[in-house]
């Protein structure tokens, strides 16, 4: 009689019921429904819901509401010392199960508090400022034409003028300049220095500690040095050197202060400051427009502290308004000022020309999507294990519930012995921690520079927290399952097996983790391969067994000369750089016509260059003579100006004449394409030129069967020519395999964490392994007596979990595909082609290491004689 | 003594409840007094004067059977105390009192 029409509001109730005193309850419920059910009879069905629900509402009172049940909290308080017995108890029995889970979220977690310290540490750069806040960099967002914008860290001298002049929110700014470096003489000794330009608000801005010295003076006048406390017990082995002088060439700078070495988490480093009103006097009397160029923009760098009070909108504002007044004078360019909080700096996203590094939101968004994987893959373990374990802790909650535990009770129990189980892991984690920092600081050069991973009071706390989040998040599900049972169901049936039916989604649980590792897997394998290809890649010239020396700074004639008394040298050149790195230098060309012109990149060589280098030179000659510093007449190009100019065959381009920058230069070689950057971008203009400044080092032949002696030759030879500057050698191949060591980098730790995941979701398919065998012992055994084969029965067992294995795969294979596919290599120019070496490979390795997991247990559970098995009942 | 003190409110509940003898619960009170009245009651009112009472110990209840009006649920059947009933005959008394102390003329109603 009753439909499903005619009873009030389900959700009403239920809210009812959640507020309400007990006490009260079935009272004020009765009376409810009383008045529904007479509602219904004379103002029909929809008015007597409505009037339900309202009246539920109304009844909503401080007398009608549940009182806080202190008492319940309090015993639950003091069940906690049960509840910690019954865990340590209930993980000791099980060692295998608790070894599995401990391990795996220990190993995981060790990945996460790395993580975690790299988040504190990043987060702490630049704080030390005082107001670090209220600290911006104005940033330039450079477009030519209407080509691509793109944002710059740097930005004009004129802009860093006319912000401390015009904006009146701004306290203070400060004006710096990069590349402030070179041999720095005291008492004809000569110690080589880099530093930065800045002008006298540099203090103001930024709060750099200043040990010696007047700190609003000391930048004020011209060659005037501000040192690093370091640099001053290195070159006068003493603190108070203000006054001092120190010869910059010919130059006497003055020592006008003495600071504190910048901390590890400020972005920039100097050993040296020099007064920027050196380089601005100079140069506003020798060329005062193009310094004041709106386009002079790509080394200074202009920080600025907003006043208090003052919101960064107006000074966006005031900025805004400055770009659109220099851009209006401008004609092909166009350039918007920005400002980024110095906060921003480490963990926002890559800016070009940036002064100091920065880790990048990306790198720590992948970073951390890594590590999230690595520890939801242990906690599935956990997860799964703990469900499957839980017909054994059944009939311990339904003893409980009889006893009067509530379900919430239940809950606290089992989720204290998760966290309990990830406090554990937390200690061996932190040991697996220290073991894995400096195996990460040292991955890459620019880490260790960046970061110390130092352990602060509040990264503790943060381990500690997290390892509680971890233990509560996996110890969710099986809480909520072994506190959702009835205490009748339980104890009355002796086989509770049918009791969970979340065997489906522990399946799930198997094949999200193993999708996951073979997604790891695949990545590692592709870009081992990407990086092995790259490396190897034909790029057009060989460097084999060339050694690269730097010049820093001497002149290349004499390190040649000093160099060629070495019998092994077969034969020198010389090259401002070493092409296929990523480094390059530009300058901009035309043809015949003034108004086409283009970016063409460029190296000076000598005349070995080309032959040593193996170049292929398809038309022309060769430089016939040593690079000079004047009268630059010629150049050699590749076919892809030719092309851009339309300049015709590679024989008609010889003797044609071209403007790079301002010097007229015939063309009288062309060389075929070759990789002068990375291979992953496209090849454009490039030419080979002689000029003498731009020559930076030396690439030395040398034939020799005992390199390393060699070498020690090398450096013996360059330590009694050049006593303040290292010996920096390395072989030419070296550096070209330098420029690829993202993809290393990205092999190491994907294999690395490819190897944890792989580790932990084995360790949980041995788990379940074990489990399976031993709640189907006495199947098996029946089935032996019965005439099963062993073989037969290893198949039955083991194939449920292959079949896990595959939907895995089936899911890894194309969503990894994808990824590298469609994302991480979609804009690289040459890239290896992902095929079945690369996918395939992985997934027979997962299947291997998987079947072995199960099978040795299932052939442990195969093997028992029957009769010791079935004796028992 | 505050605690013995009736309202008036109070004292119409439990006069209802002794009105309605046997049949005194949450609905029939909030009906007969709304009937009697005239004056709308809400449950909440009701129900606070009830535990007040239940709290002087002038009434006490008990639950009835499970009936199907009420989904199922039972009602709670509200009896007058003996405290309750001397509590009434004492209100009561005190009016008569009051009122047979209160000079004839004072009750005249005054004109224009």
């Amino acid at each position: 009689m009753k439909n499903k029409k005619t009873i009030p509001p389900k959700w009403a109730d239920r809210f009812l019921e959640w507020y309400c005193k007990p006490s009260l309850f079935e009272d004020l419920q009765g009376d409810l429904y009383e008045h529904f059910y007479r509602h219904i009879e004379d103002k029909g069905i929809r008015k007597a819901k409505l009037i339900f629900v309202l009246n539920v509402f109304k009844f909503f009172k401080p007398y009608t509401v549940k009182k806080l049940n202190f008492l319940n909290k309090l015993t639950q308080f003091i069940m906690f010392k049960n509840y910690f017995k019954t865990s340590f108890r209930s993980i000791a029995r099980n060692k295998l199960f608790s070894f599995i889970n401990v391990f795996g979220l220990a190993v995981s977690m060790s990945v996460c508090l790395l993580m975690i310290t790299l988040l504190t540490e990043v987060k702490s750069y630049e704080k030390f400022h005082a107001d670090a806040s209220d600290i911006y960099r104005a940033t330039n967002l450079y477009q030519y034409l209407e080509e691509e914008p793109n944002l710059f860290a740097s930005t004009s001298i004129i802009a860093g003028k006319r912000i401390k002049e015009e904006i009146a929110g701004v306290e203070a700014a400060t004006i710096m300049r990069r590349n402030f470096a070179g041999d720095f003489e005291n008492d004809n000794q000569k110690f080589a220095l880099r530093g930065i330009w800045a002008d006298e608000s540099f203090f103001d801005v930024f709060s750099f500690e200043v040990i010696y010295g007047d700190k609003d003076q000391a930048l004020t006048n011209p060659k005037s040095l501000v040192i690093t406390d370091e640099t001053a017990l290195k070159i006068f082995n003493q603190l108070n050197v203000v006054g001092e002088t120190l010869l910059k060439g010919d130059e006497p700078y003055q020592v006008t202060a003495v600071v504190k070495t910048p901390p590890f988490n400020s972005h920039i480093k100097f050993e040296v400051i020099g007064s920027f009103s050196t380089l601005d006097q100079a140069q506003m009397q020798r060329n005062a427009t193009g310094w004041l160029s709106w386009q002079n923009m790509w080394m200074n760098y202009t920080y600025f502290k907003v006043a208090d009070g003052q919101s960064i909108k107006n000074i966006q504002a005031a900025l805004d308004k400055i770009s659109i007044d220099q851009n209006s004078r401008e004609k092909y360019t166009s350039i918007q000022l920005g400002a980024q909080p110095i906060l921003k700096i480490m963990t926002g996203p890559q800016i070009s020309n940036s002064l100091g590094m920065n880790m990048g939101s990306e790198t720590l968004w992948i970073l951390g999507i890594l590590s999230f994987v690595v520890i939801l893959s242990a906690g599935f373990n956990y997860t799964n294990l703990s469900i499957a374990r839980s017909l054994r802790r059944a009939k311990e909650v339904g003893i409980r519930k009889v006893v009067g535990a509530k379900r919430g009770q239940i809950f606290s129990q089992f989720t204290v012995e998760a966290c309990i189980i990830s406090i554990f892991s937390l200690i061996l984690a932190y040991g697996g921690f220290l073991l894995i920092k400096p195996l990460f600081l040292s991955l890459n050069p620019e880490m260790s520079r960046m970061l110390q991973l130092k352990l602060e009071p509040i990264t503790i706390i943060y381990f500690v927290l997290f390892a509680i989040l971890v233990g509560f998040a996996a110890g969710l599900l099986p809480s909520l399952v072994l506190s959702k049972l009835k205490a009748i169901q339980v104890l009355k049936t002796t086989s509770n097996t049918k009791l969970f039916s979340s065997v489906s989604l522990r399946k799930a649980l198997i094949v999200i983790q193993f999708t996951l590792t073979l997604g790891f897997i695949i990545s590692a394998n592709v870009a081992y391969n990407q990086f092995k290809y790259s490396v190897n890649f034909d790029k057009g010239f060989n460097g084999e067994n060339i050694i690269t020396i730097g010049l820093a700074g001497n002149d290349p004639e004499q390190v040649k000369t000093l160099f060629e008394r070495i019998p092994e040298v077969e034969q020198i050149s010389m090259a401002a750089m070493v092409l296929g790195t990523g480094e390059r230098w530009g300058d901009d060309l035309k043809y015949k016509d003034p108004l086409d012109s283009t970016t063409i990149y460029y190296s000076s060589v000598d005349q070995n260059y080309i032959p040593m280098l193996k170049h292929n030179l398809i038309a022309g000659s060769n430089f016939l003579r040593t690079p000079t510093s004047d009268n630059e007449s010629e150049i050699i190009v590749n076919e892809t100006l030719l092309k851009r100019f339309n300049i015709g065959t590679p024989q008609e381009a010889i003797g044609e004449q071209v403007l790079v920058g301002s010097n007229k230069l015939t063309i009288i070689g062309v060389v075929e394409d070759f990789h002068y950057a990375p291979i992953n971008e496209p090849i454009e203009s490039f030419g080979f030129r002689q000029n003498l400044e731009d020559i930076q080092l030396l690439n030395l032949k040398v034939n020799s069967t005992n390199l390393v002696g060699t070498m020690d030759k090398l450096r013996a030879a360059w330590e009694g020519f050049d006593e303040v500057h290292p010996f920096e050698s390395r072989f030419h191949s070296e550096h070209i395999a330098r420029a690829y060591d993202t993809y290393e980098l990205m092999f190491t730790i994907v294999t690395f964490l490819a190897f944890v995941s792989i580790s932990i979701a084995c360790l949980g398919l041995l788990g379940m392994g074990v489990y399976t065998a031993e709640t189907r012992m006495k199947e098996i055994s029946i089935r032996k007596v019965l005439g099963a084969s062993e073989s037969s029965l290893i198949q039955l067992l083991v194939k449920g979990f292959m079949y896990l294995l595959l939907i895995a795969a089936v899911i890894a294979i194309p969503a990894t595909y994808y990824l590298f596919d469609s994302i991480i290599l979609a804009d690289q120019a040459n890239r290896i082609s992902i095929g079945l070496n690369e996918m395939g490979l992985g997934v027979l390795f997962i299947f291997c290491i998987g079947f072995l997991t199960i099978s040795s247990q299932v052939w442990k559970a195969a093997k028992a004689n029957p009769s010791s098995t079935l004796r028992s009942e | 003594m505050k605690g013995t003190y009736l309202g008036e409110f109070q004292e119409v509940v439990l006069l209802t409840i002794l009105v309605l003898e046997g049949n005194a619960y949450g609905v029939s009170i909030q009906e007969e007094i709304e009937k009697r009245t005239g004056r709308s009651v809400s449950r909440g009112a009701l129900h606070t004067a009830l535990t007040r009472l239940d709290e002087k110990g002038f009434i006490n209840s008990e639950y009835g059977g499970a009936t199907a009006e009420r989904g199922g649920r039972r009602k709670r059947f509200y009896q007058v105390t003996n405290l309750g009933k001397s509590a009434l005959e004492e209100a009561k008394s005190l009016r008569e009192d009051l009122w047979s102390s209160v000079p004839k003329v004072a009750l005249q109603k005054i004109q224009g």
